[in-house]
């Protein structure tokens, strides 16, 4: 599934009133979401911004189908999340989403490739094929020269290279960026931006940044932002970048 | 995931904590390595004696006091000469197939030298009946038995003790104090593991055996058959015999495939209990796997909720997890069986016991640890399987 799939006319991706209340032990009860709508299409570019507390973690695991909504609808192509099993949901995260976390979230023991390759474990492919397909999408995000290379051995930015070669391995048609410059310095964060933004420009991958850095925000070409479990504000924007959309530096 | 993926992922994760996964399989190793090992000593202890037994000569009748009851205590025998006597002559050519044993611990001496042995009073055709050849001299004749003579036969290695190269026949030894002369020297039989050597054997003539060791009764009467087939008959005839002269439990007759299978049977028990014995550290060891498996799947919590963010199914998880477990205790049962091995050839080389490593114990070992594995691994990959992707992500 490349990431124009899907039939016209439905969105790639759909939150209709959602919410998601936490149960934190005897009678207390977190109202995370309280009915939150959107829509994300193939191709956009989104930010969802909000403060510590708003309901952005909350909703980064509903929209990256890692969990289900305790009211209203997640939908994914127009199929329900709610009514997919665990299982499901673990093939959808497989072939319609890519993560990019804030931490890089890569596993030292295992060299840039390996690391690459790993949502490719989860389908059916031949080693030979993970391994052509890792080292391409290594050197889409410049890193042709580092495959063999484990994550200790990189940078931050370069660890966060890998983990973006990661989430492109798969031809994702939602690349989903939690804080994907967090831990990176503002130049290292720019790059990696641009990075993210040449992919989504070039590929049609939609790109949904979660972030509280109103630069970083301010990119996209579309804001949405949360507060207290709600969508305050949900608009088109000029993006503003001081680099230019690349795909390699 | 493939199954060759999946053994890949195993085998990474086990290489990235080289030392923990060593010392964690280590129980393993010990415990595959104990069974291998007692069981391969209890194995080469049982064809050693066995081998024994079966040595003695096929078609050979035992008469032994009491009823037959290995289990039981300890029987004094009821046997004098007459019943030798009278098994003898109920047979045909009884006189050479019929030999009566009494047996002690005495001092032999002769020029200068002494060593302490088994005494055997036998009577004349016992070296015949029991298959012992003469290497030189003579056995002993019905004469010397009736005759209560002090002469004797030696074993192969008492004669070299006693005489080095001297030949010793004619010559006069002391046993327990009494002049007695050398008629023959017995052929060499060999190393046993068990018990002194049948060649420190030193045969005196029934009667005079008894007056020696001061004992009015026989121990064991030895009967040949000419033919497995006359066994039966020859049982019967000795049963008959002694039923009119003794109480029913104060003797037995048995074959030599009855004590072979009897004695073989206690000693594949006591094989058995060694193995369940050693299998119980091979438990231990899973446990220990157990353990550390469950550490594993805590510390590495974000790389399950990760490999989950990523495509993998609950069942991805807990296959890789039990794999894991399963490889680790393979790589131990390996490991152990190769030290099992190597330590069974080291008792073969330097004890009398002839190790024989089975191919039910190599298979016991390999399928328990790999079952170990298995099983400790169920409740750690279950729980790795189980874990919920947003918790997981954001445990640190």
């Amino acid at each position: 599934m490349r990431g124009g799939g899907g039939a016209p006319g439905v969105p790639l991706l759909e939150a209709e009133a959602v919410e998601r209340t936490y149960r934190m032990g005897g009678d207390v009860e977190v109202r995370a979401l309280r009915g939150v709508s959107f829509r994300v299409d193939r191709g956009d570019y989104v930010a969802i911004v909000g403060t510590s507390g708003s309901g952005k973690s909350t909703l980064l695991n509903l929209i990256g189908a890692l969990d289900r909504p305790d009211g209203g609808h997640v939908r994914y192509d127009g199929r329900d999340v709610r009514e997919m099993s665990d299982t499901e949901l673990a093939e959808l995260r497989n072939v319609r989403i890519g993560f990019v976390f804030q931490s890089f979230h890569l596993l030292s023991r295992m060299t840039a490739r390996d690391n690459v390759a790993m949502p490719l474990v989860y389908r059916t492919s031949s080693p030979k094929e993970r391994r052509r397909r890792a080292t391409e999408a290594l050197e889409a995000v410049g890193l042709g020269d580092r495959v063999d290379h484990r994550p200790t051995e990189l940078s931050g930015g370069q660890q966060q290279r890998v983990a973006i070669a990661r989430a492109l391995v798969t031809e994702p048609a939602l690349i989903l960026a939690d804080e994907p410059t967090g831990n990176l310095d503002t130049r290292t964060g720019e790059e990696i931006m641009g990075l993210l933004e040449g992919i989504q420009a070039d590929r049609g991958t939609a790109l949904v940044v979660i972030t509280h850095e109103p630069e970083i925000a301010g990119r996209a070409g579309r804001r949405i932002e949360l507060r207290d479990g709600l969508v305050v504000a949900d608009a088109v924007q000029i993006p503003t970048r001081s680099t230019p959309a690349a795909v390699a530096p | 995931m493939s199954p060759r993926e999946a053994l890949r992922t195993a085998f990474q994760a086990i290489l990235a904590n080289r030392l923990r996964s060593f010392l964690t399989t280590l129980g393993v190793v010990i415990g595959v390595m104990s069974v291998v090992l007692l069981v391969s000593i209890g194995q080469g202890a049982r064809s050693e004696i066995t081998g024994a037994i079966e040595g003695l000569g096929s078609n050979l009748l035992f008469v032994l006091p009491g009823s037959g009851d290995f289990g039981g205590p300890p029987t004094r025998s009821r046997f004098t000469l007459d019943e030798v006597e009278a098994v003898a002559r109920a047979l045909p050519r009884g006189e050479e197939r019929v030999s009566g044993q009494v047996l002690g611990t005495e001092t032999v001496g002769a020029e200068g030298e002494r060593v302490t042995t088994t005494v055997y009073g036998v009577s004349a055709g016992h070296t015949t009946v029991v298959d012992r050849e003469i290497a030189r001299g003579q056995g002993f004749a019905p004469s010397d038995v009736v005759g209560n003579r002090r002469v004797a036969l030696l074993g192969a290695d008492v004669a070299t003790e006693l005489f080095a190269d001297l030949d010793p026949i004619g010559r006069s030894i002391s046993i327990g104090g009494s002049r007695f002369r050398v008629v023959g020297v017995l052929e060499v039989v060999g190393s046993s593991a068990f018990g002194p050597s049948q060649d420190e054997d030193v045969y005196v003539p029934l009667t005079t055996g008894m007056r020696l060791l001061s004992v009015s009764n026989v121990d064991t009467i030895y009967v040949r058959s000419d033919t497995t087939e006359a066994l039966d008959a020859d049982r019967e005839t000795v049963e008959r015999v002694l039923g009119q002269r003794l109480a029913e439990d104060q003797f037995t007759v048995f074959t030599q495939d009855e004590i072979v299978g009897v004695v073989g049977t206690i000693l594949q028990i006591l094989t058995f209990v060694l193995g369940a014995i050693a299998g119980i550290s091979l438990l231990v060891g899973g446990v220990g796997v157990s353990n550390i498996m469950l550490v594993s799947v805590s510390e590495r919590t974000r790389e399950i909720g990760l490999r989950k963010a990523l495509g993998a199914r609950t069942r991805d998880i807990t296959a890789q997890f039990l794999l894991e477990a399963v490889a680790l205790t393979g790589l131990g049962g390996v490991l152990g069986l190769g030290i099992g091995v190597g330590l069974a050839q080291v008792v073969t080389l330097v004890s009398p016991i002839p190790a024989e490593v089975t191919t039910w114990s190599v298979a016991l070992a390999l399928g328990v640890s790999t079952g170990v594995g298995l099983l400790f691994g169920v409740l750690p990959a279950r729980r790795a399987g189980r874990l919920d992707p947003v918790e997981a992500l954001r445990h640190d």
